[in-house]
C-alpha cells in the first residue's frame, strides 16, 4: 500500500473546534446508547438485546479505549479468570486437524448465520494470527503463533495457558481484542481442545 | 433492456484506443443461490466493434469473464469525430449496441 | 470466493497485465498491483451514469426530478456537495450524510414515502439500487476536491461526540468495536489491510474512496453499506439504513479524513 501523505493544512482548525466537549459524559452515554438501540429496529431482536446490553467487561473496556487503569484491569482479569471451565477429564489436547479447520472457519453469530443453528461455529483464528506456515492469508491484529508450542515447550502449564486464553482472553489481558470463545459460547469445549492441539501438538503444522 | 455501455475512444498516435464498460451479470451457471439451486448461466457470448461501419474487433466470450466487464483494445486508424460502435449479444439472445465518437 | 477469483482473473486478462505472483513478504505489493490493474476501467462509472440519469429524470408521485435537491450547497448544486458531507441541515434539523439527504429529497421533492425511499439501499444480483447509483453520481461530482465536512454547528459537534463513543463501544458475543480493527496502523484481517481511522493520514486516504465498486460483490457499495457490513462482521444486528448511528460514525470519521481528496467512487476488492 502506498503511504502517500496528503496535506493536512486546514485540519488543525477543524480539530480545534471538535475538541470542545459540549455533552457531559452521562449525556453522551445516554444519547449514544439510545441512538444505537434505535438503529437496530429491523434486526434480530435477541441479537440486538445482546449488543445493546454490554457486560461489565465490555462497558469498562469501552470506557478506557486507550489503556485501562491498572486497578480496573486486575478486577476484570479476576472476574474473567473465574469464568474459565477446564475439561473435567483434565485432557486439554484435541485433534490439531480439527483445530486447523476451526482456525480457518469464520462462520457463526452474524445476522446471516442464524438459519443453521446446528452448524458448529468457527474460531476464525487466521483472521488475526499467523499459524501454520502454508496459510499465507493470515491477519496481523494478533501476534504470530507460528511455532507456538515448539518455542514455549510442550508442557502442561503452556497447554493450560492456551486453553484459558482461548476460553476467555480477558482473564490474562483485561481488554484484549480477542473474543472470549468459551465464555461467550462461540466454541465448545471439544473445539477449544482442538485449537489447543493446533498450537501445542508437536505434529501440528504450526510447530513444523 | 440492458443498461447502456460506457465507451471512450481516443486517438493515440496511428491507432485508436477504445475502452468499454458493459453492464452485465455474467453468471457462470456454476453458482448456487441461498436455497442451493443452480443459478442459470447468463453471459455475453459475442462482442463486436465497428469503426465507421467496418468491423475492427470480434470476440467470443464465455462465463470466465467478470461481472460488469471492462474491455480495452486498440485498432489502427481512426480520427477524431469518427464513430465507434460496440455490440454485445448474450446467451439469452439479449443484445445491446452503443456508439461513441472518437475524441 | 469463487466470484472474487473469477473477477480477478477476468480483469487481469482484460487489462492485458502480467500475471500477479503473490510471494510471501510482498503480499501487499501484489495486492496493490492487482488494484492498479483494475483501476483502468472502474465499473462504478456505470453507476455514475445511471445515477445522473435518475437525478434528472422526473419520478415519484409528484413526477419531478431531483434537480432542485439541496445537498448543502444550495438547491440543485451537486458539484462539490459530497466533499462537504455529512453536515447539519436546518430544514430537517439533523446532521445528514449524502444518502440520508437523498432520502429527504426523494420525500420532499418527489413525494415518495420515506419507507419507499429507504426500501432498497443496497443492490443484490439482478436488482439495482437507485440509492447506490444516485450516491455514485453525487460523489463523483466531488472528485478531486478536498473533503471538508463541517464541525461548526452544535449538532455536528454532538454527532462527533456520539460517534466517538460508538466507535469505541465494545459489545456483542465477540466484544468487538469499530476500534478493534481500526485503531492501529499496519494491521490486517487475513490479507485485507485495516486503516486506522483515527489517523488523519490513513483516514484521508480511505474515507474519501466511498462509494466504491467492490469487485468481490460485483457492485458499488456506499458508506452506509460499509458500516452495515462492519456491524455484520462485528456480530451486531443489521444497522438500519440512514440511521443516526451511521451518521454519527461518519461525522466522527470525517473529522480525521478532512483534508483528503475525494476519489469516490473508487475500486476495491
Amino acid at each position: 500500500m502506498k503511504t502517500t501523505m496528503l496535506a493536512v493544512a486546514g485540519l488543525t482548525i477543524m480539530a480545534g473546534c471538535a475538541a470542545t466537549t459540549q455533552l457531559t459524559e452521562n449525556e453522551r452515554q445516554t444519547r449514544a446508547e439510545a441512538m444505537l438501540k434505535a438503529g437496530f429496529s429491523k434486526g434480530n431482536k435477541a441479537m440486538a438485546e445482546r449488543v445493546v446490553q454490554q457486560d461489565e467487561t465490555q462497558a469498562l473496556c469501552s470506557k478506557y479505549p486507550e489503556s485501562v487503569p491498572e486497578a480496573i484491569a486486575s478486577r476484570i482479569q479476576e472476574s474473567q479468570q473465574a469464568t474459565i471451565r477446564y475439561p473435567a477429564s483434565g485432557n486439554l489436547m484435541g485433534d490439531w486437524r480439527q483445530g486447523e479447520k476451526i482456525a480457518q472457519d469464520g462462520w457463526g453469530m452474524r445476522f446471516t448465520d442464524m438459519g443453521s443453528p446446528n452448524r458448529p461455529m468457527g474460531g476464525n483464528c487466521y483472521a488475526c494470527h499467523q499459524l501454520a506456515p502454508d496459510e499465507l492469508s493470515y491477519g496481523t491484529l494478533g501476534p504470530s503463533l507460528y511455532q507456538f508450542g515448539k518455542a514455549r515447550g510442550y508442557t502442561d502449564e503452556v497447554r493450560r495457558y492456551v486453553y484459558g486464553k482461548v476460553y476467555n482472553a480477558k482473564a490474562t489481558n483485561a481488554c484484549s481484542n480477542m473474543p472470549r470463545f468459551g465464555h461467550n459460547g462461540i466454541l465448545t469445549e471439544q473445539q477449544i481442545k482442538d485449537v489447543v492441539a493446533l498450537l501445542m501438538d508437536p505434529a501440528s503444522p504450526v510447530n513444523r | 433492456m440492458a443498461d447502456p455501455m460506457k465507451i471512450r475512444a481516443t486517438v493515440a498516435g496511428d491507432a485508436t484506443e477504445v475502452k468499454v464498460l458493459m453492464s452485465h451479470e455474467m453468471e457462470t451457471g456454476q453458482r448456487k443461490d441461498a436455497q442451493g439451486k443452480t443459478i442459470p448461466a447468463w453471459f455475453i457470448q459475442s462482442v463486436t466493434a465497428a469503426w465507421n461501419g467496418k468491423t475492427v474487433l470480434s470476440a467470443q466470450w464465455g462465463p470466465a469473464i467478470s461481472k460488469n466487464p471492462f474491455l480495452s483494445f486498440k485498432f489502427e486508424g481512426g480520427a477524431k469525430g469518427d464513430k465507434v460502435k460496440v455490440t454485445w449479444i448474450d446467451n439469452k439472445g439479449e443484445t445491446r449496441t452503443d456508439e461513441a465518437t472518437i475524441g | 470466493m469463487s466470484s472474487t477469483m473469477r473477477a480477478a482473473v477476468a480483469a487481469v486478462v482484460l487489462a492485458c497485465t502480467a500475471p500477479i505472483v503473490l510471494a510471501q513478504g510482498s503480499t501487499e505489493k501484489g495486492i496493490e498491483q492487482y488494484r492498479q490493474a483494475l483501476k483502468e476501467g472502474n465499473p462504478a462509472e456505470l453507476w455514475e451514469a445511471r445515477g445522473e440519469d435518475l437525478w434528472k429524470r422526473k419520478r415519484g408521485p409528484k413526477n419531478v426530478s431531483l434537480e432542485q435537491c439541496d445537498l448543502g450547497q444550495g438547491p440543485g448544486v451537486v458539484r462539490g456537495a459530497y466533499a462537504h458531507l455529512p453536515r447539519y441541515f436546518a430544514d430537517t434539523d439533523k446532521v445528514q450524510d449524502a444518502e440520508s439527504r437523498l432520502v429527504t429529497c426523494m420525500v420532499t421533492l418527489q413525494g415518495f414515502k420515506e419507507e419507499d425511499a429507504k426500501k432498497n439501499p443496497f443492490s443484490a444480483p439482478g436488482r439495482h439500487s437507485d440509492m447506490e447509483a444516485l450516491t455514485s453520481y453525487v460523489a463523483a461530482e466531488s472528485k478531486g476536491m478536498k473533503l471538508n465536512a463541517p464541525l461548526a454547528h452544535p449538532k455536528e459537534r454532538e454527532a462527533f461526540e456520539l460517534g466517538d463513543y460508538l466507535f469505541h463501544r465494545r459489545a456483542g458475543p465477540h466484544d468487538y468495536s469499530c476500534s478493534t480493527c481500526h485503531a492501529e496502523s499496519g494491521k490486517r484481517i487475513r490479507l485485507q489491510e485495516l486503516p486506522a481511522l483515527t489517523d488523519p493520514g490513513e483516514a484521508q486516504k480511505v474515507f474519501t474512496t466511498w462509494p466504491a465498486y467492490r469487485v468481490s460483490q460485483g457492485s458499488v457499495r456506499t458508506m452506509q453499506h460499509r458500516l452495515y457490513d462492519c456491524y455484520w462482521q462485528m456480530r451486531h444486528p443489521q444497522l438500519d439504513f440512514a440511521s443516526d448511528t451511521a451518521t454519527a460514525l461518519m461525522v466522527y470519521m470525517a473529522k480525521f479524513a478532512n483534508g483528503g481528496e475525494v476519489h469516490a467512487p473508487a475500486l476495491k476488492r
